[in-house]
């Protein structure tokens, strides 16, 4: 099994006929995702690399019967793209876009309140279940099928993470980049409840940065339900407080978000926490190896 | 980006906040001039400087006679401030904001930032006016009152009642009026303005009652600048690092820091993660280079003289998982540079991911003079040899 997105994922990209949504859907489908529809406001006649593209999400849905959104629309649009998606009944959306204002995400998250959906980024990578599909944009052949699963805050770093799974021999059920954005659709938290209850996921690597307190939080779930093994990473040890580092909500401020507390509050939680990043591999094998 | 406290108390004064009479000079002999326009004493000489601590490094001085006014500001402008968020060469002052004093009854502190685990605007509101509020935090949370903002209906004057009232039940209804003004306010020109922080401290209650902004910070959120054409207008340049400006204008992320290990890497989380690993191979990273996801060979090329024109590195670690960056881009990014700068320092070379074998093959082919690891742990060993 897997989580979010498996064989049945009919993905619609919106944006599909901007350079990167074009580059990413030819990718999706060398991988073997199943893209049935594409979205471009005012270019609803055409196909990009032989997916029919529509005006709306609603006729992408009515016609191709799309489940899954993968949205590629440049950051001013971004908003409307993905209460759009929801307002069509997707059940997955996958924001790629980075640079969205926050003010739009606050409006955006509290639209999708209360709804039976999920959101995915923005400013993510996007989700693989080895195999099965990739909705998002990481490099798929360094991802293997297996019992692990993988979620982050970032991009590459999340691709060096499974790089080090697979080479030590561990396959990934499904791996989810949540985004580096200070509001973002779904938690830590939300994914590890989905991954407690799937038979499949033996043990989770979750990946971290400096900002917000989002694994702290995790960190108290996980020391109170969750009962498989998890490695963590944390980047961000030697960021100086006050600056951004690059992703919008990757910011030490008011003495919150420090990568020491994120790493201290995983520990104290019985997490074991690879401070290394070259370790994570090996770090992997020891608890895993132990179980 | 940051504002000055005298663009954000434009902005405050354009919103109906009340804000201290005051003048912007840029050179000292205006000071005199700028103190017969406004009332004293006392006048109130502030350091426009966009890092916090100004005021415990001096940048903040209070006068009574006007001659003190024009020698205070003579000692503040043109010099550097050594505030301990300003870096180890200190931020030059080129402005002063020269105010009237104000009769302070009571001090309070206000602001406004999005909170992440609620997805909301979020007020915060103390009655430990004028204290950094980070402190206030730490030693006695409970004087720190939060109301978040349901964005359907956004700020509720129930809001400011549960903020005023907590406070001070006994509060005059003049006062209480003020103070809720304040506070609408403050919401309204956050959402007008995109900020990510609108902060006043302290907000004062004047001996006649009335309520002043004595300070104001504001911070925009970078990603809505494309719909905030205006406050572009506000961007101060001068409070930038050089190389952090170049690469600002390449559209790459680049932070200078304090080591002598140049690294070029692409993506963020990456990035911060291969700082990291230099630190615990015993050195110490010159700066953050996050090259992007995307990123094209004019952008490598760029990202990598940024890291030659640092003097201070003495090593430089490329560290890439090709993703969409292809090895081969970043490859012959990395040889144009070479081509027009000599490198004179170490260079190692990690490289992962998409077309990694033309990416190595690029390279290897070239008179580039380089060492390959294999992996992030002989990246980081060989980059410790280098400065050991």
């Amino acid at each position: 099994m897997s989580i979010l997105v498996d064989e049945n994922t009919r993905v619609v990209v919106q944006g599909i006929t901007g350079r990167e949504g074009t580059f990413h859907t030819k990718q999706k489908l060398d991988y073997g995702t199943t893209v049935t529809a594409g979205v471009t406001p005012g270019k609803g006649v055409q196909k990009i690399e032989g997916v029919p593209v529509f005006n709306t999400v609603q006729e992408a849905v009515e016609k191709e019967g799309v489940n899954t959104s993968c949205i590629f629309v440049p950051p001013p649009f971004a908003g409307d793209a993905v209460i759009d998606a929801a307002s069509g009944g997707l059940g997955v959306i996958v924001c790629i876009t980075e640079g969205i204002p926050v003010l739009d995400m606050v409006k955006v998250a509290r639209f999708l309140e209360g709804k039976n959906l999920v959101l995915i980024g923005p400013n993510c990578p996007g989700i693989i279940s080895p195999d099965k599909t990739k909705v998002g944009i990481m490099p798929g052949p360094i991802h293997r099928p297996g019992d692990m699963a993988v979620i982050s805050r970032s991009g590459t770093l999340t691709y060096e993470v499974v790089d080090q799974l697979t080479r030590a021999g561990f396959g990934q059920s499904t791996c989810i980049g949540i985004g580096g954005d200070p509001i973002v659709g779904t938690t830590f938290i939300d994914l590890l409840k989905r991954f407690k209850v799937d038979p499949e996921t033996r043990g989770v690597v979750l990946i971290g940065e400096i900002g917000g307190t989002a694994e702290e939080e995790a960190a108290e779930y996980i020391e109170r339900e969750f009962d498989k093994p998890v490695i963590a990473f944390i980047a961000g040890q030697t960021a100086p407080p006050g600056r951004r580092m690059g992703h919008a909500g990757a910011i030490i401020s008011g003495g919150q978000g420090k990568a020491e507390d994120k790493i201290k509050a995983l520990q104290a939680a019985g997490i074991t926490v690879a401070v290394n990043l070259s370790t994570l591999g090996n770090t992997a094998l020891d608890v895993m190896g132990k179980i | 980006m940051k504002l000055h406290e005298y663009q954000a108390k434009g902005i405050f004064e354009k919103s109906g906040i009340s804000i201290p009479n005051g003048q912007l000079i840029t050179e000292a002999n205006q000071a005199s001039e700028a103190v017969q326009s406004i009332n004293g004493p006392p006048w109130v000489i502030k350091a426009q400087i966009h890092a916090g601590g100004r005021g415990k490094a001096g940048g903040v001085k209070v006068e009574n006679d006007p001659a003190k006014v024009v020698t205070a500001a003579e000692s503040i402008l043109g010099k550097p401030l050594m505030t301990k968020q300003a870096g180890p060469d200190g931020a030059v002052v080129h402005q002063l904001l020269i105010e009237e004093g104000i009769d302070i009854e009571r001090e309070f502190y206000l602001s406004m930032v999005i909170d992440r685990a609620t997805a909301s605007p979020t007020m915060i509101f103390s009655q430990a006016g004028g204290m950094e509020i980070e402190e206030v935090a730490a030693t006695s949370p409970e004087l720190i009152l939060k109301e978040h903002v349901d964005p359907a209906v956004g700020w509720m004057p129930f809001q400011a009642r549960n903020f005023i009232y907590k406070l001070d039940p006994a509060l005059s209804p003049d006062t209480a009026r003020g103070l809720m003004s304040v506070m609408a306010s403050v919401y309204k020109l956050f959402l007008a303005n995109d900020c990510s922080l609108v902060e006043i401290n302290p907000l004062v209650i004047t001996g006649e009652g009335r309520v002043v902004a004595v300070d104001a910070k504001i911070t925009i959120d970078d990603n809505a600048l494309f719909r905030q054409k205006e406050l572009l207008e506000l961007d101060d340049p001068r409070e930038k690092d050089p190389l952090e400006l170049m690469a600002e204008n390449y559209n790459l992320n680049y932070i200078r820091l304090d080591g002598n290990i140049g690294a070029m890497v692409n993506g963020a989380g990456l990035a911060m993660a291969t700082m990291d690993v230099i630190k615990l191979a015993g050195a110490e990273p010159a700066n953050f280079l996050d090259v992007g996801g995307g990123a094209s060979e004019e952008m490598i090329m760029r990202g990598f003289e940024i890291i030659l024109k640092d003097s201070r590195v003495k090593a430089i670690l490329i560290n890439i998982f090709g993703g969409i960056l292809r090895c081969d881009v970043l490859a012959r990014g990395v040889l144009a540079a070479a081509k027009k700068t000599s490198i004179s320092v170490p260079l190692i070379v990690r490289l992962e991911g998409t077309n990694v074998e033309e990416g190595r093959a690029i390279l290897k082919d070239s008179d580039l003079e380089f060492l390959v690891a294999k992996d992030l742990a002989e990246a980081a060993e060989l980059v410790a040899k280098q400065v050991s």
